[in-house]
């Protein structure tokens, strides 16, 4: 017998077949190989008993679907494990899901620090509508890693930003704003919804909350508005006194601490137990099911749509029409290295570029392309442009614009599966018209 | 809720009730680099109808200060010491995995003292996978990473937790890797693999005793809880199908149902 000694590797499940098996087990729903769709209000209690313990978090189990829902709940799962978090909470959209993670950290009086590169909607929200509550934002460049150190108060509860911002495509550098949250002893919440899990994991270099819109890259498909967050459970919510919601007993919950007694899906027990319960923004079984089988193909999709955007960005890099492009796999984009380390998978799909003749030859582009749509989303299968100027980011005045690194030349492009030529030879018309706005556009 | 044992700060959750003296006490004890919080899906229940339920965190885990036991026995005479630290003259014992081994002997030390006992993935001995000690005794992550393969059943690698949105195998590696692994895991794994009194221990038992065992179980198979319950007087057995060594996070409301009946027909609750 050889004495060589056995080397152990645990064998659990690995990214591909999480995307198709976690939080489903056939044998507990009538061995429905599809996770069911249960379209449902509300589940009976076994007793009186039972109820009481359900209410009470004694045990788990479902409600009321605008507390949780068992198609919801595979989903909730699902991603939690691509993303390697303890627990997730799907939402509505993604909006909702932002708005669901400040209200759980924050009470009126406290303050935020968030990156200015962020979607237009998210920016408002942070704005003009958190304001409302009483919470505070100060903006920081997303390059400017030292800004953010310094725009933390006393009353800050937590950073906040997208890892590649929408839609210039600046990187947050998420070791280092992670180490400078953790040392204020404040949490950093990411918006990875460009990346995907597929591509960056954002816990393994430091985040403590991941958001997603799965509107968009992991439903994949333009047919469903779904959002999510997923905690990751290292943050130490007891280490100060800045979390008190988080440490101190609930009134709402016969005093329950949810940091005591979760430890770490806290953050994520407190946002469904208070957050659902007062605002109420579930997703739809219906919606979380599309989402699922979005998901069972994410990997296959992400290779394709980051291959499809390589081209891309060489053909707009060399294209006459092009005054600049923006994505982090130029060599010359600030945060290439960057990038390099955050996302090994593929630096996303989204490219940002400036054409040629400023604002009139982004519309004339925008009015001529036939493949490609226009409109107000990102992630889909298909190829989506929009002018963020005069679109996404329309409610800006001119300073906010500029500081959230935005022109009137820019094109947003959300490359899509399609094939490459095909795409290519779509843009080609939009360039030509483009080039000779007033003859061709159909304005 | 903190108090203090031979000097050191000790953390034990309450379930979310204040310790009232008057009620009877359970005390749940976790497994090898665990904390109170495996327990949650059992503790609120008996909390909220009766009980004391204290679901502690060991020396050096979770929440409480010191540094870990480094014997089986030396953990007995400590879950006794909490005993008397919060005021009570008696207690139900409830342990998974090398919790069991640390209530049995406890139980078999001070058999007046202890009333009920509830044995989760149990076994008389533990014998360690001298890699596995290895690893967790260097502080290499890997060792968190295979207890939380062999320690869920091909069903639980799957997920499916009862309380909506969690994912169990992630939240028992966040809880395994919440201190350092070899002050943790690697002194709890050469605590059990140097026990070797399980099987005397058990024979000296006399209160009410559950096993509860699961099919998937390949740290603690069924046919070594089967070993331990047959030297225990009286002792119940319930197997759990499809369910691994996690069956208070796998199967938590089964393994709730079959705990609340045994418990609260031995050793009932204040009434309200």
């Amino acid at each position: 017998m050889s004495d060589k000694k056995k080397d152990l590797k645990p064998n659990t499940y690995k990214f591909d077949t999480l995307s198709l098996h976690a939080g489903y087990q056939p044998h507990k729903n009538a061995g429905s190989r599809q996770v069911p769709i249960y379209q449902t209000t509300s589940y009976l209690f076994d007793d009186v008993d039972h109820a009481a313990a359900l209410f009470n978090l004694e045990r788990g189990g479902h409600i009321y679907s605008r507390i949780s829902n068992p198609t919801v709940g595979v989903l909730e799962e699902r991603v939690a494990s691509l993303e390697g978090g303890t627990a997730a909470l799907a939402t509505s959209s993604g909006m909702s899901a932002i708005f669901l993670t400040v209200m759980t950290l924050c009470e009126a009086g406290d303050h935020l620090v968030v990156s200015s590169q962020l979607y237009g909607g998210t920016v408002n929200l942070f704005r003009l509508t958190l304001p409302k509550f009483g919470i505070k934002c100060t903006f920081v460049k997303p390059r400017d890693t030292e800004g953010f150190k310094k725009a933390i108060q006393k009353n800050t509860k937590g950073i906040f930003g997208e890892l590649v911002g929408n839609p210039g495509n600046e990187i947050m550098n998420m070791p280092k704003i992670a180490k400078i949250a953790h040392d204020a002893g404040i949490p950093l919440m990411v918006d990875a919804t460009y990346q995907t899990p597929y591509l960056c994991k954002p816990f393994e270099h430091g985040a403590d909350i991941v958001i997603h819109s799965l509107t968009k890259w992991m439903a994949g498909h333009g047919s469903s508005m779904a959002g999510i967050l997923v905690e990751g459970g290292k943050f130490d919510w007891m280490q100060n006194d800045k979390f008190p919601t988080m440490t101190k007993p609930y009134e709402g919950y016969h005093g329950l601490s949810f940091a005591e007694e979760f430890g770490p899906t806290a953050f994520t027990m407190k946002a469904r137990a208070e957050g659902m319960r007062d605002f109420g923004p579930c997703l739809s079984p219906q919606n979380a099911w599309n989402v699922l089988q979005g998901i069972e193909t994410l990997s296959v999709r992400m290779k394709k749509h980051c291959s499809n955007a390589e081209e891309m960005v060489k053909y707009l890099s060399n294209h006459e029409s092009v005054a600049w492009v923006s994505h982090p796999s130029v060599p010359d984009h600030p945060d290439h290295e960057l990038a390099k380390k955050l996302l090994p998978n593929g630096r996303g799909s989204m490219i940002a570029f400036g054409i040629k003749g400023g604002k009139d030859a982004g519309v004339a582009f925008i009015n001529n392309v036939k493949l490609a749509s226009h409109l107000a989303n990102v992630g889909d299968t298909r190829t989506l442009v929009i002018h963020p100027a005069s679109g996404t980011h329309s409610q800006m005045d001119e300073a906010t614009l500029k500081f959230a690194g935005l022109s009137h030349d820019m094109i947003r492009l959300s490359v899509g599966i399609e094939d490459i030529d095909d795409i290519k030879n779509d843009f080609e018309i939009g360039f030509r018209a483009a080039r000779k706005p007033r003859l061709v556009s159909n304005q | 809720m903190k108090f203090k044992v031979n000097n050191n700060e000790v953390f034990a959750s309450t379930g979310g009730r204040p310790f009232d003296k008057k009620k009877p006490l359970i005390i749940f004890v976790h497994g090898s680099g665990l904390t109170h919080m495996t327990w949650v899906l059992q503790t609120r229940y008996f909390a909220f109808h009766g009980y004391n339920a204290l679901a502690i965190d060991l020396p050096g885990h979770g929440l409480s200060s010191g540094e870990s036991l480094k014997s089986i026995e030396e953990m007995a005479d400590w879950v006794n010491d909490v005993i008397d630290a919060v005021g009570h003259k008696e207690a139900s014992l409830v342990g998974h995995s090398q919790g069991c081994l640390v209530t049995v002997e406890c139980t078999s030390r001070y058999p007046d003292k202890i009333k009920t006992l509830s044995l989760m993935g149990g076994a008389g001995a533990i014998p360690m996978n001298p890699e596995l000690l290895s690893l967790a005794e260097n502080n290499d992550p890997k060792a968190v990473d295979l207890m939380m393969d062999w320690a869920h059943g091909p069903a639980g690698h799957f997920g499916g937790h009862p309380v909506p949105g969690l994912y169990h195998i992630n939240t028992g590696t966040m809880l395994a890797k919440s201190r350092t692994i070899q002050n943790t895991l690697g002194v709890d794994f050469r605590a059990c693999d140097n026990y070797k009194n399980g099987f005397e221990a058990a024979k000296k038992i006399k209160c009410p005793t559950l096993s509860i065992l699961a099919t998937d179980d390949k740290m603690c198979p069924v046919k070594e809880g089967k070993k331990l319950a047959s030297l225990i007087d009286g002792s119940q057995v319930d197997i759990i199908d499809n369910c691994g060594h996690m069956m208070l996070l796998e199967e938590a409301d089964r393994v709730l149902t079959v705990l609340k009946k045994f418990i609260t027909t031995n050793y009932p609750p204040l009434s309200s």
